[in-house]
């Protein structure tokens, strides 16, 4: 270990120290708001959340690359694409509160304080190059939400779904631990590029190899792949849905992001075998979440069960890595990113619209979407390019390119098992789009059940315009993918 | 200017006209109708424009080379360009395909069924008219497969919304079975595309790879697998059909007619153009396999035809055999063959989607299409409707002098001399089987036309019809029709007007590929 691991650079951290500071503030100034005031936590919240953005804009102008605490904190291009996605995802995730919250008047200020807490795990996470950083963002990211699920004391399902959560989370935190400590044990060192060049020299030990896999479970959780999904559909039609949102994109991708850092840079040498492993449990997760979601209908569970399927897909990228073949692997590192940003934009717009809908129909069964396109035509077109594009076949919306990535992934070097999981990709696409494509009806040809008004307010129609207009912008013209994927600096620049 | 912006106007001209649609106030919404008209009538003057530049004005393109060509870079991240371009084999059923929407415009202001909703309605088809022209045109895979895609949701919509009773069936059943193919293709053109070795998905050079035997062996047999089978299930080839009587008896008139007319077609170019020429060598092991299977199409859509009550579901069963014919003419390899299929393509287009015209105007004014209850004798209620629908009949089921007759004749003439490379596999006694069976389907196929006239026009009409008072064609029905019905002999008679067209890219093409 490098000794100045004291040695701090603020201005790396300053990103995080904003948010950090914005979620105290919040949590003071809410206890003196009059009751009928505690929404205004919301665009405090905004602001610092806006002016960490600010800080991380001014850190990619800047463009060194900055380290703290020794190497355990980095900030390069790779994590600053992550700061950029995570701050515009907790924007979007404050502009679906605001009025949910406002109404339902509980708790704000602890609220939004955990949210940001969240957050602040978020921006540590694709910063992290040490196994224990990535233990502590994993954690600050994980421990707010258990709280933030069971928000809706009242609601019986609101604690079932907060106690599963906290349940299996903590348990795979422990089984996450036990494994690294054991990593930590074999190869002496925390740090991400130093396991991966003790693992290229070390015998390949059964309990090495189990350790690893214990490593990759406990990220499962997070994710929500099968068999650790179980959690996730209780836990996301109990929770408040903004926080819903939360947990299917922004806790979903932080997942990810650290996933991505351990498969590609610490296990790359062991690719050989966590590979196969990865390959069985994506095919298991998109197949599973996708059948399950055939027969929901229940709009939240129905979103849930999509969104296990989605961690299925972009799990793809991971069972094809190799060892040392930096430049197939660079491929790969880019489809997973790519399928993430995209992932998040349609899945946060199509919970922007249950989120809209919600306030008059609170059983969110689906058949109340019935005749929404003449209710309410503006938040029917978004959602059915959310749901076009989570079914990811037409290409005109941002789902099909991320799809088209993945595939083009399996297909580069197409041995069996690639074309395996490249025919399950296929299926599932078309299982999947059965079920988007009866919402998608129920949405523009039953006749309406109800006829009242819906009114969203202004942040939710802000955000479901702008996403839709993303979804499009990026299906039209997918060329702007192309610059994310050549930032996928973390899988060449280490050795 | 016009030369490198003539493909790219007249493609997306419709797509901006349903912009402009969509913007039309609700009040006014009755307008739509004269908009969708002059869009449609623009894009179609300068298809013809393209069409007579390239007769007349020397825009006619060496073989193996296109006129009309935009080459520019689109995605560079994923190495797909935005190449469109025209030949021969384009052109007929690029031009068909605006002559149809601009017709189905003009039918718009006769009929439009239930819940109404011009806008949308216009809107969708004008969307619908970008996808289909734009597949004919595209010379790239990612470019082609989303012409191709583009297609599919606007044709759901008009089945889901505008459809008959089982409309919402019908339309996801048509959805998931296209879907189904298309990723397949998606994963086959991207197998193509990292094979190729140099990263295109252009489809010049991939033919040019292809002809020089770049993807034999397993990898061309699955990649032409997945390529045909979405083609199969567009075209559609039995036992992929089932689809299509649904898609077909649901959607309104002029679904149905944009349906048969074009995108029935878009399957069988989808051979012509990229499944053939890229892979000729899995082309000649898969062409028996095809074959037969054309050849069970046209059997078993003649059967059904026999078998139906249903007016329209009886055109749609029709379909199915005439796409045999096409499928069959293609499975041959040779350049007769392929002639005969787009000959068969353009007159199949123009018959049946005449066909379904007249269909939905006669189940306008019945407010049925079961055959019992139509009970025969529209000679005598509707006589010139009557005459109309007996006359475009006699034309599908193939009689010489109509045009029916020429895609038929020559898919079974080129059946009875296959590829030189089939022969020499020893499958010309089985082609040779075939043709007599095909032969066999075309008799049937007059059998199940003149079983319906039986049914439907002749014999003495139910007296509750005769006091009904139906109102004959009416002006605006002529005014849509009449192109079709010109077209019909002029085809017939002159072959060439076609096949002058076509005869040259293809006879270069598979000269080159199947040597």
């Amino acid at each position: 270990m490098p000794a100045d691991v004291m040695s701090f650079d603020w201005f790396a951290l300053a990103p995080e120290l904003t948010l950090l500071t914005t979620a105290l503030v919040v949590l003071l100034v809410e206890l003196f708001l009059a009751q009928r005031h505690k929404q205004f936590v919301n665009p405090i919240a905004a602001l610092g959340v806006l002016v960490s953005l600010g800080w991380v804009v001014a850190l990619a102008v800047d463009g060194t690359r900055r380290t703290s605490f020794g190497q355990m904190f980095v900030v390069d291009n790779y994590a600053l694409l992550f700061k950029v996605f995570f701050l515009g995802t907790a924007l979007f995730v404050l502009f679906l509160s605001y009025r949910y919250f406002a109404e339902i008047r509980t708790y704000q200020g602890e609220y939004y304080f955990l949210l940001l807490s969240a957050f602040t795990g978020m921006l540590l996470m694709p910063s992290a190059r040490d196994l224990v950083m990535i233990f502590l963002a994993l954690e600050l990211v994980s421990v707010p939400g258990f709280v933030m699920a069971g928000l809706r004391k009242f609601d019986l399902r609101s604690n079932e779904g907060a106690l599963k959560f906290f349940l299996i989370g903590v348990l795979s935190v422990a089984v996450l631990l036990f494994g690294l400590s054991v990593v930590y044990g074999f190869t002496g060192t925390t740090d991400l590029a130093g396991v991966g060049a003790a693992l290229a020299e070390s015998e390949r030990e059964p309990l090495l190899l189990g350790s690893i896999l214990f490593v990759i479970v406990g990220f499962g959780f997070k994710i929500s792949a099968v068999p650790f999904h179980f959690w996730a559909p209780d836990t996301y039609e109990g929770s408040p849905i903004p926080v819903t949102a939360f947990l299917s994109v922004a806790s979903k991708a932080a997942g990810f992001a650290g996933l991505l850092q351990v498969c590609f840079v610490a296990f790359e040498p062991v690719a050989d075998v966590y590979a196969p492993v990865l390959g069985v449990i994506a095919v298991l997760t998109m197949t599973l979440g996708n059948l399950t979601a055939l027969q929901q209908r229940n709009i939240v569970r129905l979103f849930a069960y999509s969104s296990v399927a989605h961690a299925g897909y972009m799990l793809v990228p991971f069972a094809l890595v190799r060892p040392g073949d930096v430049e197939l692997n660079s491929a790969f590192f880019s489809a997973v990113l790519v399928y993430l940003l995209a992932y998040s934009v349609m899945n946060i717009g199509a919970f922007a619209v249950v989120t809209a809908m919600a306030r008059q129909q609170p059983d969110r069964l689906i058949s109340g979407y019935a005749g929404l396109g003449q209710r309410a035509p503006g938040l029917a077109i978004g959602l059915s390019l959310f749901l076009l594009s989570l079914g990811g076949v037409l290409p005109i919306v941002v789902g099909f390119w991320a799809k088209l990535y993945v595939l083009q992934a399996t297909i580069i070097e197409p041995t069996a098992g690639a074309i395996a999981l490249a025919a399950a990709v296929v299926v599932n696409s078309v299982i999947g789009a059965f079920y988007y494509l009866r919402l998608l009806r129920i949405t523009w040809f039953d006749p309406p059940t109800l006829t009242d008004e819906i009114r969203p307010g202004f942040a939710l129609n802000v955000a479901v315009a702008f996403l839709a207009a993303v979804v499009l912008a990026v299906g039209v013209y997918p060329q702007a993918f192309a610059g994310f994927a050549e930032l996928s600096t973390l899988a060449t620049a280490t050795p | 200017m016009w030369e490198n912006a003539a493909l790219t106007i007249t493609v997306f001209l419709p797509l901006a006209g349903a912009g402009v649609i969509s913007l039309i106030p609700k009040a006014r919404e009755e307008q739509a109708r004269t908009v969708a008209l002059l869009v449609s009538v623009l894009a179609f003057a300068l298809s013809l424009a393209i069409l007579g530049s390239y007769y007349l004005g020397g825009n006619s393109p060496a073989p193996g080379e296109l006129s009309f060509e935009v080459n520019t870079e689109w995605i560079p991240a994923i190495g797909a360009n935005f190449h469109l371009g025209i030949d021969g084999i384009s052109l007929p059923l690029f031009v068909l395909s605006y002559l149809l929407t601009f017709l189905c415009a003009v039918y718009a202001f006769h009929h439009i069924e239930d819940p109404g909703k011009p806008k949308a309605f216009l809107a969708l088809m004008l969307m619908l008219q970008t996808g289909m022209a734009g597949t004919f045109i595209a010379f790239d895979l990612i470019l082609f497969f989303i012409f191709w895609e583009l297609v599919l949701v606007p044709m759901y919509f008009l089945i889901g919304i505008w459809g008959g009773e089982r409309r919402e069936y019908a339309a996801i059943k048509f959805f998931l079975y296209t879907l189904f193919g298309s990723v397949f293709m998606l994963v086959a053109f991207l197998a193509l595309y990292f094979r190729s070795g140099v990263g295109t998905f252009d489809i010049q050079e991939l033919t040019a790879l292809g002809a020089a035997g770049e993807f034999r062996g397993t990898f061309g047999l699955l990649a032409f697998g997945g390529i045909a089978l979405s083609f199969a299930i567009k075209a559609p080839m039995w036992p992929f059909h089932t689809w299509l009587p649904d898609a077909h008896t649901e959607a309104p008139t002029i679904g149905s007619v944009l349906l048969a007319g074009i995108l029935l077609k878009m399957g069988t170019y989808g051979f012509v153009r990229i499944a053939l020429p890229i892979l000729p060598e899995a082309a000649a092991a898969y062409a028996p396999i095809i074959a037969v299977l054309a050849v069970i199409a046209i059997l078993y859509g003649a059967l059904c035809c026999l078998a139906q009550t249903d007016l329209k579901r009886l055109i749609a069963f029709s379909s199915v055999g005439h796409m045999g014919f096409v499928m069959l003419g293609i499975a041959t390899l040779t350049p007769i063959g392929i002639n005969a299929a787009i000959f068969g393509m353009v007159a199949h287009g123009i018959i049946t989607g005449m066909l379904f015209f007249i269909v939905g105007s006669v189940k306008d004014r019945y407010h049925t299409r079961a055959i019992a209850e139509i009970g025969g004798g529209m000679n005598q209620v509707l006589p010139r409707m009557s005459g109309l629908m007996m006359f475009v009949g006699i034309a599908s089921l193939g009689l010489p002098g109509l045009a029916g007759f020429w895609g038929e004749m020559f898919a079974l003439l080129a059946a009875f001399n296959p590829a030189p490379v089939l022969q020499e596999a020893g499958y010309l006694p089985l082609y040779r089987t075939l043709m007599v069976l095909g032969a066999v389907g075309t008799l049937m196929t007059a059998g199940y036309f003149l079983y319906m006239f039986q049914r439907v026009n002749q014999g003495v009409a139910p007296q509750r019809w005769r006091d009904a008072g139906l109102g004959d064609v009416s002006v605006i029905e002529w005014g849509t029709w009449l192109p079709l019905l010109i077209l019909i002999p002029v085809l017939g008679f002159l072959p060439f007007l076609v096949t002058g067209i076509t005869d040259a890219p293809v006879t270069e093409l598979f000269n080159r590929v199947f040597g």
